[in-house]
C-alpha cells in the first residue's frame, strides 16, 4: 500500500509498503530517517519515540497506515521543530533553511541543536546513545509542557525510556540543565 | 596525506557503497576539534566526539546501515532445548518468491563449521543435534524481512527431543547425557566430568587447621540469576560482498580481531579478505564478545552476491547472545571473636549452558577472586563451570566476580551479626591493603584502599526520611510499587546495607592482552594535527574521547581525528575487563610517544644548530609548538613538520601474567584489581514485597581519571545493572525443559528511570604506578558490590535471610 | 494481510460485518506487538484510527460514555473526578507513550486478565456498547469476560464505548509489579464505594482466568457496613472486618505461577491492596462526610 504522511514539516510518500510495517520501519527503511531507534518493538523501550501530532507515541506500535495524513516528528527534526517552537511558529511548517547544512560530515559539529540536545551532550548524558533520540523527544515534550519540572515529574515523564548505560543520573542532570537554561532564556 | 581523506567504513560518503539512508556519516570515526592550545587533555571532562551525531540521529548504528540491492537475513532457531534433527527440508522455503538462498549446515563451505571464543565448540549452524533453546539450524536471504521470516517459517526440521541436563546434579551424574560427546579441548584432562567445562581450585594455608581456631563459622548457600546484558541496540550487521571474493563485514562488535579470527575459516577466506569495520553499537556489556549474526551474514553474502543485513528483534536477542552465568555458591567463612577471619572454604558452580564461550576465564574469575577483598591466609576455593542444556552463558559485565560477592558479602555480613559487630567495621578489620597477599599467592602490588572506599561510602550522608510525604498526601513516584500505587506509607521500612568488592583489570592467567595504535602526525590546513587510529571497539564506553585527550596530551595538539575502527590497523584486544583505557589507552600513549621522538628527531635535524636546548634539554610538545621543559618555544610543529607525515603504529603490552595451577590456583594471574564500595538505602514495603531504592551511594578508586564525566557516567551505568540483577532482572529458565519463560522486555525487567535512585560518587585517585597515568579499569567494579549493598539493605530492613537474587516480591513475603 | 481503513463508523461496521476475523486497530499497543513478533498475521487489519467519535467521551447523569479509543492520558487528565478508579488505573498503565495511544477498547478487546482497566470497570459499574450493522447493545460488564483472553462480542461486532457509571463515592486502584514503572500486572484490585446504594464493589486483576469481582467479599462488606452503621456514623471500619473483607478478597482468587509471580503472592497481595484500599476509600468518604456535614 501507499503512505502519505509529514515527517518533520516535509511531505512524505512510500510505496508498497506491506500492511505489518510499523511507522518505525517505514521512517527507518523506507524514508532514510534511522535516528529512531528499534530496541524492543513492543513499547517497552522507547528508543523508537516520535511525535504523532504532537503526542510522544512509541512508532513501533503505530502501524504505518495509521500515520496516513498525520503530522510525525523525529530526532532528526527536534532541532528545527524547538526553533520554530522558540519563535512561536505554526509548528510542523516547512523551513526553508533545515539545520544540518554546512555541518562536518564527520562529527555533525555545526549541526543547531535544539536546548534538550545540546544539554545532553554536556551533561554526559550519551554513552552508547540507542536510547537518546527517544528520550530527547519524549524529554523535549516534557519541558514543552513544563518548563519547570521536578525530579518526580521527570522521572515520570521519562519512565517509557530505557537507558542500560548511564543509570540515568546524567540524564536526570541534563534535563535540569535544559529546563535551567529555557528558564534563564538562554 | 592518506590518513585525512575520509576513511573507509559505513559513512564516509563517496569512498563507500554503504551508506546510512539519508546520507548521514557514521558515526564511530569522529575529528575532534574542541579546546586550544593543549586543552582537552587527559582529566578533563571533554566531551564526546560523537555527541552530536549521537544526539541528532545521525549516528549510524549497525542496525541503521543500508546498502543498495540488500537482502534481509533471518536465522531460523531451534524451539526445543536438546534434540536430534532428523531432517531437515529447505525446498518450500527456497520456492518462496523474494527468496534468495536458505543454508543449513550442509552448505557450510569449508571443513570448519565450528567457531568459539576459546574452545571452538559452537557450530555454526546446527549439525544432527541441538544442544539449547534458540540455538541457529538454517539461515535465509530475502528481499524483505517479511519474506524472509515466512521463508524460514516454511522451513520443516524434524526434532527428536532428547533428555536434558540443567544443573549440576543432573549434569554431572555418571550416566548423564553428555551435552558434548568427544570433548578434546585442553581443559577435558582436569574435569571430572564430560558436562565440566573447567575447574579451577585455589588452596592456600590449612582451612582445617584454621577452622580450628575460629569462635563463629557461618555457612550459607546462595544462588545467583541469570542476567542478560540487555544492550539496547540488538544483534546487527551488514555483509557486503567484494570484487575479488571477499567479503566486508559492518559490525557491532566488541572485538573485531577476534571476530575476524573466528570468520575468515569458516568461509574458507584468508583474513585479509574478511575486511572489516565497526559500526555503531548500542551497548555491549559482554554480550558482543561472542559472535552472533556476524558469519551468518558473511554466508548469505557470498551466496547470493548481494549485501545482507541481519537486525535481530528484541526476542532474538535474548538468544542471540551469552548471558551472565547462574551460579550456585557455598560458603563457609570463619572469624575469632575479636573480628578477623580465621577461613574461607568456598565452592562455586557456574552453569555455562550449552557452549563454553567465556566459562574458563569465567572459572578463573570466580575463583581468584571468591573471597573477595579481604586478607584471609587459609583458603579452600573451587570454581566449576558446566555444560547443560541452558542458554549459553559467558561473559557480563564484572564476570565471575560478580556472583562471587553476591555470596561474599553476604557472609561478611552474617558473620558480622554473629560477631555482634557493626558491619562496615568488621570488613575494616579485615580489609585488603597494598601488599596483601592474594589466595593465588600474588601479592596485590598496588593501592587497595578498601577500609578508605567503605569509610567514605558510610560517611555520606543518609538521604532524608519519607521523602514521599508532601503537603498533598503521598507522592507515590518515591515510594515502592512507585506509579502503581500500591501503598501511602503502609508497611514500608528503611534498610540501609554496604558492600565491597575487588575485580581484575585486563585479561588475565598468562594471555597475551595486548593492543595496538597508530599514530600520524601532519601539517593540514596550517594545523598540526594527529590522528589515532586503532581498532578499539567503541561501544559507549567513551574510548574515542579517551585517545583524543591523550593524543593531545601527548603530542599538544589540539585537532585530533579519531580514524574509523577497522581491521586495517592491528588488534586492540576486546573493550571488556575493564581494560580499553589502560590497554588500548597505553597503545596510544606509547604510539605518541614513538611519534613524538621521531618529531623531536626532525626537529633537531632542521633546527637543532640554532639553539643549544635542542641537544640538551628536555623537550615537549606543547600547544602546537616544540617547547623546553623550562617552557622556552623552540619551534612550531607546523614548520618542523613541513611536508612529512609522521606514522608509528606499535603494539603495547601491559606486564605479563601467568596461568593458575590447575592443582592448587597459585599464579601471578592478574594484572590489576580495582574497587569500589557501595551504601545502599532502601524502603521496603514489606507487606507487599516491594522495594525502592532511595540511594546507592558508590565510592571508587579510579587511579586516574582520564575523563572524570565518563568516569562518573560508568560508575553510575555499572551500579545500576547491579541494582538490576538485585531486584529485578533474571532469565528465567524452565527447569524441565530448559526453554526460555522470558525472552522478551514485557517480562525481563531493566530499572527504568523510576526505579533508579540518585547515586552520589565519591572517586579516589590513587595512582597504580604500573598502569598508563596511574589509571585504574573502572567499568566493573561498580557493578559487583551493587548488588550485595542492595540485598544488604533489603536484610536489613526486613530481617530476612535472603540467599538469592534478584530478591521478588514473593520472596520477601514468604510466597515463593 | 490488507489494511482497512474506514473514514466513518458506519463504514467501520460495514468493514467488520464484511470481514468478521478482521483484526481492529485503534492504538496498536496490543496488535501492533503480536505483528512484529509474528504471532499474529490477520488477513484484516481494520484501523480505526479515522473514526474520530471513538476518541471522545461524553459525560451524562449517571454516567460517562467513554469512547473506546480515548487514550488513558486524557482519562488521566480529564475524568479524574468522574471516573477516579479509572483514572488511577490508567496511570498504571505502561508508560507515558503507550497512555497516549491505548485506550480502554483495547483492553476490553484483548479481555487480557492483565489488562489495567478492568478492576476498576468492574468496581465502578460499567457496560459495554458493542455494536454491529445489526444494531446496538449494551454488555454489562460483569458478562463481558468470558475466558481468558476472550470477551463476549460477537465476530461482526466493535466496541464503540464503555459507560462507566460516574462516581458517587470514593474509588481506589493498586496494582503490584515487579517494577516502578511501566510494568504488567503481577495482580491488580479496584475499589469503589456506592454510598448512594450503600454498596462497594470490586475489581480483580491478573489473579483469575479472567478479571472478576470478590462478590462473597462485597456481600460481607455490604452488610457489615450496614449493619455497625458505618455509612451513617462514619467510623473506622474495625480492623476484623477490613481483614475479613481482604481474606475474601484473596480466597476469590484463582491465580496460576507464571514468570511474574506465584500464585501464593498474588492471593496474598490482593488480600494486602483489598485492605489498603479499603482504608483509603473509606477514610476518604469519611473525610467528605466530616467536610459535609461541617458544611451543613
Amino acid at each position: 500500500m501507499r503512505v502519505n504522511f509529514t515527517v518533520n514539516g516535509r511531505p512524505q510518500e512510500a510505496d508498497d509498503v506491506w500492511e505489518g510495517e510499523s511507522l518505525l520501519y517505514v521512517l527507518r527503511e523506507r524514508l532514510g530517517l534511522p535516528g529512531s531507534k528499534n530496541a524492543c518493538e513492543q513499547g517497552e523501550c522507547g528508543s523508537c519515540t516520535v511525535r504523532l501530532d504532537g503526542v510522544p507515541v512509541c512508532s513501533c506500535l503505530v502501524a504505518a497506515g495509521q500515520a496516513e495524513g498525520r503530522e510525525v516528528v523525529t530526532v532528526e527534526g527536534l532541532a528545527d521543530y524547538a526553533r520554530q517552537r522558540s519563535w512561536g511558529a505554526a509548528p510542523g511548517a516547512p523551513l526553508d533553511s533545515p539545520s544540518g547544512e554546512g555541518t562536518d560530515s564527520l562529527t555533525g559539529e555545526g549541526a543547531e541543536l535544539a536546548p534538550i540536545q545540546q544539554a545532553f551532550i554536556d551533561a554526559g548524558a550519551v554513552q552508547c546513545g540507542f536510547c537518546t533520540p527517544g528520550l530527547l523527544v519524549a524529554a523535549d515534550e516534557m519541558l514543552e509542557h513544563n518548563p519547570d519540572p521536578s525530579d518526580a515529574d521527570i522521572r515520570e515523564a521519562l519512565s517509557g525510556n530505557l537507558c542500560r548505560c548511564t543509570g540515568y543520573e546524567k540524564i536526570m542532570d541534563a534535563v535540569r540543565l535544559a529546563a535551567a537554561r529555557q528558564s534563564e532564556g538562554v | 596525506m592518506e590518513s585525512v581523506r575520509p576513511p573507509k567504513s559505513p559513512g564516509f560518503q563517496g569512498t563507500s557503497p554503504v551508506l546510512a539512508r539519508g546520507g548521514a556519516p557514521n558515526g564511530v570515526p569522529t575529528k575532534v576539534t574542541q579546546g586550544s592550545q593543549t586543552k582537552g587533555g587527559i582529566g578533563e571532562s571533554t566531551l564526546r566526539p560523537d555527541g552530536t551525531l549521537k544526539v541528532t540521529g545521525e549516528f549510524a548504528y549497525s542496525s541503521d546501515l543500508w546498502h543498495e540491492d540488500m537482502l534481509w537475513g533471518q536465522i531460523l532457531r531451534s524451539p526445543v532445548a536438546h534434540a536430534e534433527i532428523v531432517s531437515i527440508d529447505t525446498s518450500e522455503a527456497l520456492a518462496l518468491p523474494g527468496v534468495y538462498a536458505v543454508m543449513t549446515y550442509d552448505d557450510l563451505p569449508t571443513d570448519v563449521k565450528h567457531y568459539g571464543l576459546e574452545i571452538q565448540d559452537t557450530p555454526v549452524l546446527a549439525h544432527g543435534k541441538v544442544r539449547h533453546h534458540g540455538e541457529p539450524v538454517a539461515i535465509v536471504a530475502a528481499d524483505h524481512p517479511e519474506t524472509a521470516r515466512r521463508a524460514a517459517a516454511k522451513i520443516k526440521v524434524d526434532y527428536r527431543e532428547l533428555p536434558v541436563v540443567t544443573d549440576e546434579k543432573s549434569a554431572t551424574a555418571p550416566d548423564a547425557i553428555l551435552v558434548h560427546e568427544n570433548r578434546d579441548d585442553h581443559h577435558i584432562g582436569h574435569v571430572s566430568h564430560p558436562n565440566i567445562v573447567h575447574r579451577q581450585p585455589i588452596v592456600r594455608g590449612d582451612a582445617d587447621a584454621a577452622a580450628a581456631r575460629a569462635d563463629v563459622i557461618v555457612k550459607g548457600e546462595y544462588y545467583f540469576g541469570m542476567q542478560d546484558q540487555a544492550f539496547l541496540g540488538p544483534e546487527s550487521g551488514l555483509a557486503v560482498p567484494e570484487e575479488d571474493g571477499g567479503v566486508h563485514l559492518y559490525i557491532a562488535t566488541q572485538w573485531l580481531h577476534s571476530d575476524l579470527r573466528q570468520i575468515a575459516p569458516v568461509l574458507g577466506l584468508p583474513e585479509k579478505k574478511v575486511r572489516m569495520t565497526l559500526a555503531g553499537v548500542g551497548g555491549a556489556f559482554g554480550g558482543r564478545e561472542d559472535l552472533s549474526m556476524q558469519i551468518h551474514a558473511c554466508l548469505l553474502a557470498l551466496r547470493t552476491g548481494k549485501p545482507v543485513k541481519i537486525v535481530y528483534n528484541r526476542f532474538e536477542s535474548f538468544f542471540g547472545h551469552v548471558h551472565r552465568h547462574p551460579a550456585r555458591l557455598y560458603y563457609e567463612h570463619g572469624a575469632t571473636r575479636d573480628g578477623k577471619l580465621t577461613h574461607v572454604r568456598c565452592r562455586i558452580v557456574l552453569d555455562g549452558g550449552a557452549y563454553a564461550s567465556a566459562s574458563p576465564a569465567v572459572v578463573g574469575n570466580a575463583s581468584s577472586l571468591g573471597i573477595g577483598p579481604y586478607v584471609v591466609d587459609d583458603v579452600e576455593i573451587e570454581a566449576i563451570a558446566l555444560y547443560t542444556n541452558n542458554p549459553p552463558c559467558g561473559a557480563m559485565r564484572g564476570f565471575g566476580a560478580v556472583q562471587a560477592c553476591f555470596a561474599y558479602e553476604a557472609q561478611m555480613d552474617k558473620v558480622a551479626g554473629e560477631l555482634g559487630l557493626d558491619p562496615v567495621e568488621f570488613r575494616r578489620r579485615n580489609a585488603m591493603e597494598q601488599g596483601t597477599i592474594m589466595p593465588t599467592g600474588q601479592p596485590v602490588d598496588s593501592p587497595a584502599p578498601v577500609a578508605e572506599l567503605l569509610r567514605r561510602v558510610k560517611a555520606m550522608p543518609l538521604p532524608p526520611e519519607r521523602q514521599w510525604e508532601s503537603s498533598e498526601g503521598a507522592d507515590v513516584r518515591q515510594l515502592p510499587g512507585g506509579l502503581s500505587n500500591t501503598t501511602h506509607g503502609e508497611g514500608v521500612v528503611r534498610g540501609v546495607g554496604y558492600a565491597v568488592g575487588i575485580k581484575n583489570v585486563g585479561f588475565s592467567e598468562g594471555f597475551d592482552d595486548y593492543s595496538t595504535a597508530k599514530v600520524r602526525m601532519e601539517v593540514v590546513a596550517g594545523q598540526p594535527v594527529a590522528t589515532v587510529h586503532t581498532a578499539m571497539a567503541e561501544v559507549g564506553q567513551g574510548g574515542v574521547t579517551v585517545h583524543a585527550q591523550i593524543a593531545r596530551t601527548e603530542l599538544g595538539v589540539t585537532q585530533v581525528t579519531i580514524h574509523p575502527a577497522d581491521t586495517q590497523v592491528g588488534s586492540a584486544g576486546s573493550t571488556s575487563a575493564s581494560r580499553q583505557t589502560y590497554v588500548t589507552g597505553g597503545a596510544v600513549k606509547n604510539a605518541c610517544e614513538l611519534v613524538r621522538e621521531k618529531v623531536l628527531a626532525l626537529g633537531r635535524r632542521q633546527f637543532g644548530s640554532y639553539h643549544p636546548a635542542w641537544a640538551t634539554a628536555e623537550l615537549l610538545l606543547e600547544g602546537g609548538k616544540v617547547v623546553t621543559d623550562g617552557g622556552e618555544v623552540l619551534a612550531d610543529l607546523v614548520d618542523v613538520l613541513g611536508d612529512e607525515a609522521v606514522e608509528i603504529e606499535a603494539e603495547w603490552r601491559h606486564r605479563a601474567t601467568e596461568p593458575f595451577d590447575l592443582r592448587t590456583g597459585q599464579g601471578n594471574g592478574h594484572v590489576q584489581y580495582s574497587f569500589a564500595a557501595h551504601r545502599a538505602v532502601v524502603e521496603v514495603d514489606t507487606e507487599l514485597g516491594l522495594v525502592k531504592v532511595v540511594e546507592l551511594a558508590c565510592a571508587q578508586d579510579v587511579g586516574k581519571a582520564l575523563n572524570p564525566l565518563s568516569v562518573v557516567g560508568q560508575i553510575q551505568g555499572g551500579t545500576t545493572q547491579g541494582l538490576g540483577i538485585a531486584v529485578m532482572e533474571e532469565i528465567i529458565v524452565d527447569p524441565v525443559t530448559a526453554k526460555v519463560r522470558n525472552p522478551s522486555f514485557t517480562d525481563y525487567l531493566i530499572p527504568t528511570i523510576l526505579d533508579t535512585p540518585t547515586i552520589p560518587v565519591d572517586v579516589l585517585e590513587l595512582a597504580d604506578d604500573h598502569a598508563p597515568y596511574g589509571l585504574r579499569g573502572i567499568g566493573e567494579a561498580p557493578t559487583l558490590s551493587s548488588t550485595p549493598a542492595v540485598l544488604a539493605a533489603i536484610r536489613n530492613a526486613t530481617g530476612l535471610e535472603l540467599n538469592r537474587t534478584p530478591v521478588r516480591p514473593e520472596h520477601l513475603t514468604g510466597n515463593a | 494481510m490488507d489494511f482497512l481503513r474506514p473514514a466513518s463508523w458506519e463504514e467501520a461496521l460495514a468493514a467488520k460485518a464484511a470481514h468478521p476475523t478482521a483484526v481492529p486497530i485503534a492504538g496498536g499497543t496490543d496488535v501492533m506487538v503480536e505483528i512484529n513478533f509474528d504471532h499474529r498475521r490477520p488477513d484484516h487489519l481494520l484501523d480505526l484510527g479515522r473514526v474520530a467519535e471513538l476518541g471522545e467521551w461524553e459525560v451524562g447523569e449517571e454516567s460517562v460514555r467513554l469512547g473506546a479509543s480515548v487514550p488513558y492520558s486524557r482519562i488521566m487528565e480529564h475524568l479524574r473526578a468522574e471516573l477516579p478508579g479509572l483514572a488511577l488505573a490508567s496511570h498504571t498503565v505502561a508508560s507515558p507513550q503507550i497512555r497516549n495511544r491505548g485506550g480502554v477498547g483495547g483492553n476490553l478487546g484483548t479481555a487480557s486478565p492483565a489488562g489495567d482497566a478492568h478492576p476498576a470497570l468492574l468496581a465502578a459499574g460499567a457496560e459495554v456498547e458493542a455494536v454491529s450493522v445489526r444494531g446496538t447493545r449494551l454488555i454489562p460488564i460483569d458478562d463481558f469476560y468470558t475466558g481468558v483472553k476472550r470477551n463476549a462480542l460477537a465476530p461482526d461486532e466493535l466496541i464503540r464505548a464503555v459507560h462507566v457509571q460516574k462516581a458517587d463515592g470514593p474509588q481506589q486502584y493498586s496494582k503490584v509489579g515487579t517494577r516502578n514503572a511501566m510494568v504488567i500486572a503481577v495482580c491488580a484490585f479496584g475499589l469503589a464505594l456506592h454510598p448512594e446504594t450503600r454498596t462497594v464493589r470490586t475489581g480483580i486483576g491478573s489473579a483469575a482466568p479472567t478479571p472478576i469481582r470478590a462478590r462473597i467479599a462485597e456481600e460481607f462488606l455490604n452488610s457489615a457496613l450496614e449493619e455497625g452503621g458505618f455509612w451513617d456514623n462514619g467510623k473506622i471500619v474495625t480492623p476484623s472486618v477490613a481483614k475479613q473483607f481482604a481474606d475474601l478478597c484473596a480466597a476469590a482468587c484463582n491465580p496460576i505461577d507464571d514468570v511474574r509471580g506465584t500464585a501464593s503472592y498474588r492471593r496474598h497481595a490482593v488480600g494486602v491492596m483489598a485492605r489498603r484500599t479499603l482504608t483509603w476509600t473509606w477514610e476518604s468518604y469519611r473525610g467528605a462526610r466530616h467536610t459535609t456535614e461541617g458544611a451543613a
